[in-house]
């Protein structure tokens, strides 16, 4: 493992927390703030892609990058667990366990998609 | 020209420091709805949530590479990272927010950055799929169940250890 791909592993990391940053808070500011739908649509269309890449049976360096860096830097879990946290604080208890739950459920359906469009592909 | 570079970070901070030491000295605070509202989205946000999402991606792939799993076993480095984050991101967020004066740019290279770079959403979920692929029904339900009580247990836990600590002082 070369100095290169571990360089290339943070300024993609770094990369992908910006692009989280952006489409989270685009999202957050188009759906209103009662529900963390921004951290939904980042970590859903994250598990998709991490799918997908799985689907394609990469490895290496490629995945490294690719799946690891990339898409592992975009989605986030703190976040998700941070919001739901808050939410159960505001006695908003049936929108914390919502947003657990739909999280968990299509994140999982949505890593299966990205994997059966990629060993298609 | 650095004159007028300097006076715009100055009026910047300036703001920022008045917004917050309004909200310190006794003010309600924001509704839900205002808790997000993040500091306009500058370079120097921008920079920081890059530096804070490399150093915390460098820190997940590292311990991903250095201890790789198969389909069916616990999947200890990324439960190990994904909870440190969640821990990490309570506190910085509650201390931030409940007791420092707002920086512009402290919650964006810890929060959105570092711990945002270091946990993982999207391989969990791969990994869960894997489970349940190999048929390990158990497994993929227990890692599931185990992330989740235990990001959130982190995050309450730190969360009131911050805030007791402001009660007391």
């Amino acid at each position: 493992m070369s100095v290169l791909v571990w360089a290339g592993v943070m300024v993609i990391g770094g990369a992908g927390s910006v692009l989280r940053f952006y489409v989270d808070g685009i999202v957050a500011s188009a759906s209103g703030r009662d529900f963390p739908y921004g951290t939904l649509v980042v970590n859903l269309s994250g598990a998709v892609l991490l799918g997908l890449i799985a689907g394609l049976a990469i490895g290496g360096n490629a995945a490294l990058l690719a799946g690891t860096a990339a898409v592992g830097s975009y989605t986030t879990f703190s976040t998700w667990m941070l919001e739901s946290q808050r939410l159960t604080e505001e006695r908003q208890y049936r929108k914390a366990l919502l947003n657990i739950v739909v999280s968990l459920v299509l994140g999982v359906a949505a890593a299966a998609l990205g994997r059966l469009i990629g060993a298609h592909l | 020209m650095p004159e007028p570079a300097a006076s715009s970070a100055f009026t910047e901070s300036g703001l920022v420091d008045g917004a917050v030491s309004a909200a310190a000295s006794g003010a309600p605070p924001p509704p839900r709805g205002a808790r997000r509202v993040l500091p306009r989205p500058d370079g120097r946000t921008i920079a920081a949530i890059f530096a804070g999402g490399a150093l915390g991606t460098l820190a997940r792939a590292a311990l991903a590479e250095a201890f790789p799993g198969s389909a069916t076993s616990w999947p200890w480095p990324t439960f190990a990272v994904n909870i440190v984050a969640a821990f990490l991101l309570g506190y910085f967020v509650t201390r931030l927010q409940e007791r420092l004066p707002l920086s512009s740019y402290r919650r964006p290279l810890l929060g959105t950055g570092v711990c945002g770079g270091l946990s993982t959403f999207s391989t969990m979920q791969v990994e869960i799929l894997k489970m349940i692929s190999a048929g390990d029904w158990g497994l993929a339900t227990g890692y599931a169940a185990a992330s989740i009580v235990a990001g959130y247990a982190a995050i309450h836990l730190v969360t009131g250890l911050v805030r007791r600590a402001r009660v007391r002082r």
